[in-house]
């Protein structure tokens, strides 16, 4: 089967969803479009300089812009919004939570918002505060935004497809430190349904609900840990909204045994919400408490020491697991 | 020289604008008194003072061009042919609204007569009707997009953020900014310094951003007409945005937070305000726009008072029997508010 890197699937992704629909419109930042500060930028520059009536760069204004990418949605586009750093999304907050976020509960069903508004968040290293947020907790608690969280290049091309085809407005939440991974990807492959989480790896032990690239982070400490005999389940929701709860559900009844790993940070995180569920629907299958590894409640140092001290790391996931194993 | 002349305004125009002003008129009265007998909560924008903005300016738009206005939008939707019952529904909480009681007075849309989203939020619908018009041009649909924004909604960012986008792609799209501010709130003035804009007039600050920018008198129908139809020809044409800045003097009535009805309209308050208290009375006979309208349709020939006087009472008929629909419509079911959370 064809293998690419994550960057790569990503590019193609979005390569063939403008070649098939005229109506998507991509609003980026030409010079970072899509990858952010990552070297393979470059290769972005290509699909602009193939649909240069649809990629377009505007001024940095992100408020209108995404307000923009919203009216022009609500008028018969299907706009993908490039916002680069998730931090970002903060100055367009009124467009997203207020007027995307509500626009078709609030007309009584009558104004579809068709918009996908791209972030890249977390800690990409040296970010500091200002550049590293993970807001999609924040996102969650904003009733009418769908959010995806892809995790490999398969998922990260099959999720976009959907995104761009989606009817409501979604928040596509992708990781740069993801954009070197490789993977499987089938030619034609089809687009990925919302609400369907993927077992990303197989164990009756102990069962991992990560996100992201702590999807990829939990796999690495799953397989060091199965050489000392501990079995994890790795369980990637792929969006939390919709949620796959049931899939999630079937593992902890499988397991008794839990690890959430999320990069928000801890309090009112992803995690705490995903514990939250976990614990309301399955506390009579759980054979020890409820873990989770999470950036902790200060905002993110600049210091590599620090940094590295403040996120979710290998070494707290694998203590993590360990401790809910014992 | 002959206003109406000069307008090149048929009979028929002036007639139905004139019955679409009474009906937004009594339209709003009624719903005050509807507010005073606990019929819905919250608060609410009225539209009483500036009929003669709305109605003209959005008969020079075509069926399916974009509208985007606020928290003061019932006038724009009564302008452009909505039908109060459901409207009264919507700020009633009741089944049959516009949004199926989800959205209220300050959300009304009405996706068929072009108001898609309708935002609370001062300048919160500015990038909007950008993003629409954005979408009109690459869709060379011909369609324009209008946003209807009060003077307060230039204090907010995204105002420049706005017009600096629509100015640098050309977009289709109309800015009409109704300044209500003059005798009110006391926000922007227009034409002088306000506590809460440096800049003055308002039209400097499109005009900064290359976008042509007018003012006019919001009480004279016929001059509004005038301006935006105009400015509508120049935008379909392709010359980009254009904003323009109405004035009109804010119906004393709303001064408070919660308007009262010092007087119900009528064909003859257009000749003798007496019926009006004292405190009142300057406003209904200087600057009210309905009434001066009145006075100049019949001073044209164009309609008696009779003629008008007729009208008026089946504006008032509807209006009381769209008031009479909202109440007998029943709330929602409460499984109601579990729906349309995603498309």
């Amino acid at each position: 089967m064809r293998e690419l890197a994550y960057y790569e699937a990503k590019l193609e992704g979005l390569r063939e969803i403008l070649a098939a629909d005229e109506r998507v419109h991509f609003i980026t930042e030409i010079a970072t479009g899509f990858l952010g500060l990552s070297p393979h930028r470059v290769h972005f520059r290509q699909i602009a300089s193939s649909f240069p009536d649809r990629v377009i760069a505007p001024p940095i204004s992100e408020l209108a812009f995404c307000g923009v990418a919203i009216g022009a949605a609500m008028a018969g586009l299907r706009p993908i919004v490039d916002l680069i750093t998730a931090s970002f999304a903060f100055e367009a907050w009124p467009q997203i939570v207020n007027e995307a976020a509500n626009a078709f509960y609030m007309s009584g069903g009558q104004t579809r918002a068709p918009v996908v508004f791209h972030l890249l968040h977390g800690l990409r290293g040296a970010g500091a505060a200002q550049h590293s947020h993970s807001p999609q907790a924040m996102l969650w608690n904003c009733p009418g935004l769908k959010i995806v969280l892809p995790s490999s290049p398969r998922d990260v091309k099959g999720l976009l497809k959907t995104a761009a085809a989606s009817d409501s407005p979604t928040v596509f939440i992708d990781h740069v430190l993801l954009f070197e991974y490789r993977g499987s990807v089938p030619e034609n492959d089809e687009a990925i349904p919302f609400g369907q989480a993927e077992i990303k790896r197989s164990g009756a032990d102990v069962t991992v609900v990560a996100t992201s690239l702590m999807v990829q982070r939990s796999l690495a400490v799953a397989e060091r840990l199965a050489k000392d005999g501990i079995q994890v389940e790795v369980v990637d929701p792929r969006t939390i909204v919709p949620l796959d709860f049931d899939t999630i559900m079937g593992s902890v009844e499988k397991t008794g045994r839990v690890v959430v790993v999320d990069e928000c940070h801890q309090s009112c995180g992803v995690a705490a919400e995903l514990v939250a569920r976990i614990a309301e629907a399955g506390f009579d299958k759980l054979k020890a408490p409820i873990r989770r590894v999470v950036t902790l409640d200060v905002p993110i140092p600049f210091s590599p020491r620090l940094e590295e001290f403040v996120s979710p790391s290998e070494a707290r996931i694998a203590e993590a697991i360990r401790a809910a194993a014992r | 020289m002959d206003p109406i002349d000069q307008a090149h305004q048929s009979r028929e125009w002036l007639i139905e604008s004139c019955r679409r002003m009474l009906l937004i008129r009594h339209f709003e009265e009624t719903l005050i008194g509807l507010q005073n007998q606990g019929h819905f909560a919250g608060h609410y924008h009225v539209y009483i003072g500036q009929e003669a903005t709305g109605v003209p300016a959005l008969s020079c738009l075509a069926p399916d061009d974009h509208i985007f206005t606020t928290h003061r939008n019932h006038g724009h939707l009564l302008a452009r042919g909505a039908e109060p019952g459901r409207m009264y529904a919507e700020i009633l909480g009741r089944r049959d609204g516009y949004n199926k009681g989800k959205g209220g007075t300050f959300h009304i849309a009405a996706s068929h007569l072009g108001f898609h989203h309708t935002s609370g939020i001062v300048g919160g619908i500015i990038p909007l009707a950008a993003g629409a018009a954005y979408a009109a041009k690459a869709r060379k649909t011909g369609q324009i997009a209008v946003c209807l924004i009060g003077d307060g909604a230039l204090e907010e960012g995204a105002a420049p953020e706005s017009f600096n986008i629509a100015s640098l792609w050309k977009l289709p799209v109309l800015y009409l900014c109704e300044n209500n501010g003059k005798y009110g709130a006391g926000r922007a003035l227009g034409a002088a310094q306000s506590f809460s804009m440096a800049a003055y007039p308002l039209t400097d600050l499109p005009k900064v951003y290359k976008i042509p920018a007018q003012q006019v008198d919001g009480t004279d129908a016929l001059a509004v007409y005038r301006v935006v139809s105009e400015v509508v020809g120049k935008i379909r044409q392709g010359q980009g945005p254009q904003f323009i800045e109405t004035h009109t003097v804010r119906w004393p009535g709303s001064e408070s937070n919660w308007p009262v009805v010092p007087v119900v309209t009528s064909v003859d308050l257009a000749w003798d305000a007496s019926a009006a208290p004292e405190k009142f009375r300057d406003w209904y006979r200087a600057s009210d726009p309905v009434l001066a309208f009145i006075r100049k349709i019949v001073e044209a020939g164009a309609a008696t008072r009779a003629q008008l006087a007729e009208i008026d009472a089946q504006a008032v008929d509807l209006i009381d029997r769209a008031a009479k629909f909202a109440l007998a419509s029943p709330f929602p079911e409460p499984q109601e508010a579990l729906t349309d959370v995603f498309a």
